[in-house]
């Protein structure tokens, strides 16, 4: 029952001179919660940006499988739309919402994908792409009601707090219908409340049978949260295992805190 | 700022600008007499004009700032214009069609010749202008060359008519198909820029086009053009030159309520979505599943395409066309129209076409002073209406909890 539905091997990523991602190597499996850690410019986002096709590796492999089918498919140097019509959606670090549009409107955004109408549908509005858009609505509606945004609809998403335009990115992401969901800092700049509550929704979209896969540096979420933590450093890999384990692991402890001088 | 301030700020404007107008205003050479008359009254009169135009601009101003201030936190949103609140009561919103559209279609039968041709120019840039809407205020793509795919379309009709002797209803759809590929033509190239780089492309190949139409003399006949184009024909009927401009009049009124149909249409739709999530934010938009390529080729080609449908009636009007009409002018009046009716906004388009197209024709008691009164208007305008003259309220999607779709 636990097969990977991500797996990555030897992923690399050159800029220049610089090595920001070194033969990588990460899983994923259905229906877990997965956090990747590591101190500033590791690499983190770096590598959720190869996943996404926003940069194009320079080695190694991305393997999709698709929960419920044998086949693999190779996301690597696929364009970022690409990548999320396979399956796998992410929210952004620095929010990077559409501030003039209504937060329906950016979560409608999100079933873009899933959806077909086209020049003619528009401008003929016939029987199928007024179905369709009236499904649009209703999916987006009963998303917004899931991540606890359906009274603020109709605001514009530049009007929200900052802890619901993070559950809104997380809202418009869940819109493409991934099965595998990235995020990126999602508790970053949030209060102890917001945090609280972010906490909750994760479990709930991960009892959903969505996995995840999410960068955070707030260590009590990511503990309380992950099934497996990976950790990062210079673009490497330098631990993997279960939040005990990484708590106790001595190389962990070394890359965020530095050596101990007298020993 | 106190009373007296603002005078002797006002009185120190007033001299700047009498020193500044100087060599235009005062001296002037008379070659018949070989003497300079110096026309010192017209000092007093710059001095005297500035000094009014400078009260009544700081005076505007402290009400604007006045009132900026009184504004509650609530009020951030931009505030509903007069004509928002008309159009959202559908009573007088109903007035206003039916007054209009009487005026509308009563025009050519109370007014010169003169006068309709005019009004056709002037229609023919509101369709102009809500073409380059789609691409510039919904897609966000800021495009200089715009002018080229008009060229394309009126070049299309004046070539198929001189060789093929093909009819204006004939080339119609083919003048506005062939603008629409060069679109995805030039959309092609510039799908990785933005901003002011793709300004920059597009400008060029807006003159590309149009030295090609010059210097190619075998396919275009150069500079001198081509003329006798058939105007468009009304089932084989021949008109008179004064029945064919109100034939015409009536053709582009039908071509603006189309257009005006399907912009509308677009804006609403999945694809006009799209296009808004596209200037919002690019990588998004594509994280967010959206093909960004034929997101933005279809921008440019259905833009495109209306330019080149208007190409074809230009050339069916004026019967002649030639390079001179297509020139960077062009594209920057057509984007004037747009940012200063208010960009994503179809009623702001119509009356920045109005106001850009029939100002200077009515301006024409001022004579020379035409153009220079017609750029105060424009910088004015700017200044205190910078989101343009009707900015664009859009009908956003609301969703009432009854799990029912209502588009306000």
């Amino acid at each position: 029952m636990n097969s990977p539905i991500l797996k990555i091997s030897g992923l690399t990523m050159d800029f220049g001179g610089i090595r920001a991602l070194n033969r990588l190597e990460l899983d994923v499996n259905a229906g877990e919660i997965v956090a990747l850690i590591g101190p500033n410019g590791a690499g983190k986002t770096t590598f959720f940006n190869c996943l996404t096709g926003i940069y194009k590796p320079t080695a190694g492999e991305i393997m999709l499988t698709p929960p419920g089918s044998s086949k693999s498919i190779s996301l690597k140097g696929l364009k970022p739309n690409h990548v999320t019509e396979k399956g796998l959606a992410r929210t952004f670090q620095n929010i990077r919402l559409f501030s003039q549009m209504t937060v329906l409107e950016n979560v409608m955004i999100g079933r873009h994908c899933r959806t077909k109408a086209f020049i003619l549908g528009a401008i003929f509005r016939n029987a199928a792409t007024r179905k369709e858009e009236k499904q649009i609505v209703e999916s987006s509606a009963a998303i917004l009601e899931k991540v606890g945004l359906a009274d603020q609809a109709n605001e514009f998403a530049k009007n929200l707090s900052y802890g619901a335009q993070r559950r809104l990115e997380i809202a418009r992401a869940l819109a493409t219908e991934p099965f595998l969901l990235l995020l990126d800092e999602p508790a970053a700049g949030m209060n102890p409340q917001e945090t609280h509550e972010l906490d909750r929704l994760i479990r709930e979209i991960s009892k959903d049978g969505q996995s995840i896969l999410l960068i955070e540096h707030d260590m009590k979420l990511v503990m309380s949260l992950s099934d497996r933590i990976f950790v990062m450093d210079y673009g490497k890999k330098i631990a993997q295992g279960k939040p005990s384990e990484i708590r106790a692991n001595p190389a962990v402890i070394k890359a965020y805190l530095g050596e101990d001088v007298d020993a | 700022m106190s009373g007296l301030k603002v005078i002797k700020k006002a009185l120190l404007t007033s001299l700047w600008f009498v020193f500044l107008t100087f060599p235009i205003m005062v001296i002037k050479v008379d070659p018949v007499e070989r003497i300079i008359r110096w026309r010192w009254q017209n000092s007093l009169y710059v001095a005297l004009g500035t000094f009014c135009v400078y009260l009544l601009a700081q005076f505007i101003l402290q009400r604007k700032i006045k009132k900026l201030e009184s504004q509650t936190e609530q009020d951030s949103l931009p505030k509903e214009s007069v004509i928002h609140r008309i159009l959202a009561n559908p009573k007088q919103r109903n007035l206003l069609i039916v007054a209009l559209s009487a005026v509308i279609l009563a025009f050519p039968l109370f007014s010169s010749s003169y006068q309709t041709n005019v009004m056709i120019t002037a229609l023919m840039y509101v369709v102009l202008g809500l073409g380059l809407n789609i691409v510039v205020g919904m897609a966000g793509l800021l495009d200089l060359g715009y002018v080229a795919f008009y060229a394309v379309g009126a070049y299309s009709y004046a070539l198929l008519n001189h060789h093929f002797q093909l009819g204006f209803w004939a080339v119609l759809p083919i003048g506005g198909g062939l603008a629409a590929l060069f679109g995805i033509l030039l959309g092609f190239p510039v799908l990785r820029l933005r901003g002011d780089y793709l300004a920059i492309v597009t400008l060029g190949f807006g003159e590309i086009i149009r030295l090609i139409l010059e210097n190619w003399s075998e396919f275009s006949k150069g500079p001198s053009g081509i003329s006798n184009i058939s105007r468009p024909g009304l089932f084989g009927i021949e008109l008179s030159l004064d029945s064919a401009i109100i034939y015409l009049y009536y053709l582009m009124i039908l071509f603006v309520i189309v257009t005006i149909f399907i912009v509308n249409r677009l804006q609403d739709s999945r694809l006009g979505r799209a296009w808004i999530a596209l200037r919002e934010d690019e990588i998004a938009c594509q994280a967010m599943g959206i093909d960004k390529r034929k997101t933005k080729l279809v921008a440019f080609s259905l833009g495109a395409f209306w330019a080149g449908i208007i190409g074809v009636v230009f050339a069916a009007k004026t019967t002649f066309v030639n390079p001179a009409s297509f020139t960077f002018l062009e594209s920057a009046i057509i984007l004037s129209i747009v940012v200063l009716g208010g960009m994503g906004s179809i009623v702001g388009v119509i009356f920045g076409a109005m106001i850009l197209i029939l100002l200077p024709e009515y301006l024409r008691a001022l004579s020379e002073y035409r153009m220079l009164a017609f750029g105060a208007i424009l910088v004015a305008m700017m200044v205190f209406r910078p989101q343009g003259l009707i900015s664009n309220i859009r009908r956003t999607y609301r969703f009432e909890k009854t799990h029912s779709l209502n588009v306000k």
